[in-house]
């Protein structure tokens, strides 16, 4: 066998270094790491060898401390220390100085006199017109009748490359509170614009993960003309406060019960889902929903003052992806 | 004037022109200052050396000249003259300025300026209109936006956190009478006793209701069962609580106070009315069912029977 005499040097290295991890594993615990350190190996197969070997004493050592440990615990019974709560990033979340107390007097002002506070007082029904971007394709179209059917007292209409800006004040005149507008890219919906219409807040999300209801598992029949309850979980700052708000006014104020249906807008983490179940309770400790209705998930990209406006528009909040982005625990909603 | 002939030998058909794009049927000349942009001999401006053209720069149009004249200076060949924005007055410009030229180099100039403010009229049309913008996503940025929205919704345990939601709006009593089970009832009756010390009050109404008859049947546990079962789409943790809830609902039209709620499920009989049998039927067509329905017809039947 022809070696130069480096390689038989690492060789006989190897196999010493080898010899010796075995000697620190017949001894227990190792009482100090070795001085080597596997990535000096030259030879590819050794190394990953070594490597490998290396991995698996770590994992055992890990097993044997779980185990311990658990043996400690249930030595001590009731006196045992309480379980550690594992790290989230929900529990992690950096503290929003806009989180919106409960009882905040300011807000609750701002929210009593604010473009909503006409809906809220009852004053007026939501009346919702749903359009797309110029020449929708067959997934955008089904999705905005779907959605129509999710949404009472909705519209569709087809756009025929009106500018929106002339849109809204004919939709103005026709009582409208809202207009949605479901952009379009590559025959999937992508993008959707709500404004609220007697000069209100336009929103802007990105669209994604949308399941039409054929798509669907184990759903149930389409959803009736009852009009749903609505679930908003998880809007804490003031920001998802607003964003909050503005998705209540879609539905009716008084939800009828009967129906049994439910649209919920959950945010985790800045994205909001949105589902729409049947429920049924089976008793008051149970309850069995079934899914219907198209499913998506928004992340909101911008919020503007007044009615839709690119250009001119006064942008109350718009996402910054090197600011807002730079940390994994923060969060704007 | 002499050359002409020699340089279109020499460009036009035998050799090569770096300005010629060759197609099956046709072959053009990308020439700038060519006037019609066909290769042809009398379309080449190199080939020609009285020659005129109309471009435009910026939305101004111009007429340019060649004279044999200036043949020898090159950077003086071309002599421009700006039209008029005028169309009607450009075109005598035209005419005035290219006076005893070959017709065929005029008739093209005009040809061209009018293609040219017809393009410009356009452009200017297509500006005021609303313009469909196109914004680059980053591939980078899509990829992980997506794979938090992945994690996001596992931390979200929707299902989960819609049913805590909703059994919360019903302990609250927002759905009002609908729903009237026991249990929840008898929570909130309760903590009532805490504070106030009912229990007494309750005791006797108890033995009160011993007295009363109640119908208490077996059999229609099956039947039950197999309605839930057909709803088997909705989740479902156990059905081993259903029917004793179900009954006490029904026992619970009967006595209409609050506090006796706790005592029908204090008994904790399987009573069932017989009203119930005739339900069976309509659930099973039925998926949901609304469990309101039948409790309000059957309060008529267990008079009936009582």
């Amino acid at each position: 066998n022809f070696m130069s005499p480096e390689g038989a040097a690492k060789k006989s290295g190897a196999d010493q270094e080898e010899v010796e991890v075995k000697m620190e594993k017949t001894e227990a615990e190792a009482a100090f790491p070795p001085t080597f350190s596997v990535s000096e190996i030259k030879n590819k197969q050794r190394r990953h060898l070594m490597f490998m070997k290396l991995k698996q004493e770590k994992r055992k050592q890990k097993i044997q401390l779980k185990k311990k440990k658990k043996k400690e615990r249930e030595a001590l019974g009731d006196k045992a220390p309480p379980k550690e709560v594992p790290k989230t990033i929900e529990n992690q979340r950096v503290y929003d100085e806009t989180t919106v107390d409960p009882e905040d007097e300011e807000v609750r002002f701002d929210e009593g006199t604010d473009e909503f506070s006409a809906y809220f007082n009852g004053l007026t029904n939501p009346k919702v017109l749903i359009t797309t971007s110029d020449r929708p394709r067959g997934r955008t179209v089904k999705f905005c009748e779907q959605l129509a059917t999710v949404i009472p007292n909705a519209h569709v209409y087809y756009r025929r490359g009106l500018a929106l800006k002339r849109i809204i004040p004919q939709c103005i005149a026709r009582n409208f509170t809202y207009l949605m507008v479901i952009n379009e890219d590559r025959k999937v919906p992508n993008g959707l614009v709500l404004c609220h219409l007697p000069d209100g807040p336009t929103a802007h999300f990105k669209v994604s993960s949308v399941r039409l209801r054929k798509e669907m598992k184990r759903r149930g029949k389409d959803p009736t003309e009852h009009f749903p309850e609505v679930i908003l979980n998880n809007f804490s700052t003031r920001l998802g406060h607003s964003i909050g708000r503005l998705f209540a006014a879609l539905f009716p104020q008084d939800p009828q019960f009967v129906g049994r249906q439910v649209a919920t807008f959950h945010n985790q983490r800045d994205f909001i889902f949105f589902r729409f179940h049947r429920y049924i309770f089976k008793n008051e400790k149970k309850v069995g929903i079934q899914e219907l209705g198209p499913r998506f998930t928004l992340k909101l990209r911008s919020l503007q003052k007044g009615t839709f406006d690119s250009k001119f528009g006064e942008y109350e909040w718009v996402l910054k992806r090197h600011e807002m982005d730079a940390c994994r625990r923060k969060f704007q909603l | 004037m002499q050359h002409d002939d020699v340089i279109w030998d020499i460009i036009g058909n035998t050799q090569f022109c770096s300005f010629k794009v060759k197609t099956k049927s046709q072959s053009f000349c990308r020439n700038e200052f060519n006037v019609t942009g066909l290769c042809n001999r009398s379309s080449c401006p190199l080939a020609n050396s009285q020659y005129a053209t109309v471009r435009e720069d910026k939305g101004q149009c111009f007429l340019y000249m060649k004279v044999i004249e200036r043949a020898a200076f090159p950077a003086k060949t071309w002599e421009k003259v700006k039209l008029s924005k005028n169309y009607e007055q450009a075109l005598e410009q035209i005419d005035q300025n290219l006076l005893y030229w070959p017709r065929f180099i005029r008739h093209k100039c005009k040809q061209r300026f009018t293609k040219i403010t017809q393009y410009l009229i356009r452009m200017r049309k297509l500006v005021l209109k609303r313009r469909r913008k196109l914004v680059p996503l980053s591939r980078k940025v899509e990829r992980r936006e997506k794979r938090k929205e992945e994690k996001a919704l596992i931390a979200a345990q929707l299902d989960n956190a819609i049913e805590k939601e909703l059994l919360e709006r019903l302990k609250q009593g927002t759905y009002g009478d609908i729903y009237n089970f026991p249990v929840h009832a008898f929570d909130r009756a309760l903590e009532q006793q805490e504070d106030e010390e009912e229990e007494e009050e309750e005791e006797e109404e108890e033995e009160e209701d011993v007295g009363q008859r109640e119908y208490v049947e077996e059999e229609l546990d099956e039947s039950d069962l197999s309605d839930f079962e057909d709803m088997n789409k909705l989740r479902t943790s156990s059905d081993e609580e259903e029917e004793e809830e179900e009954e006490d609902e029904e026992d619970e039209e009967e006595e209409m106070e609050a506090e006796t709620e706790a005592e029908s499920k204090g008994r904790g009989s399987k009573g069932k009315s017989p009203a119930n049998r005739s339900t069976p039927t309509r659930k099973k067509k039925r998926a949901f069912v609304e469990i309101e329905y039948e409790q309000e017809t059957e309060p008529a039947s267990k008079t009936r029977t009582t």
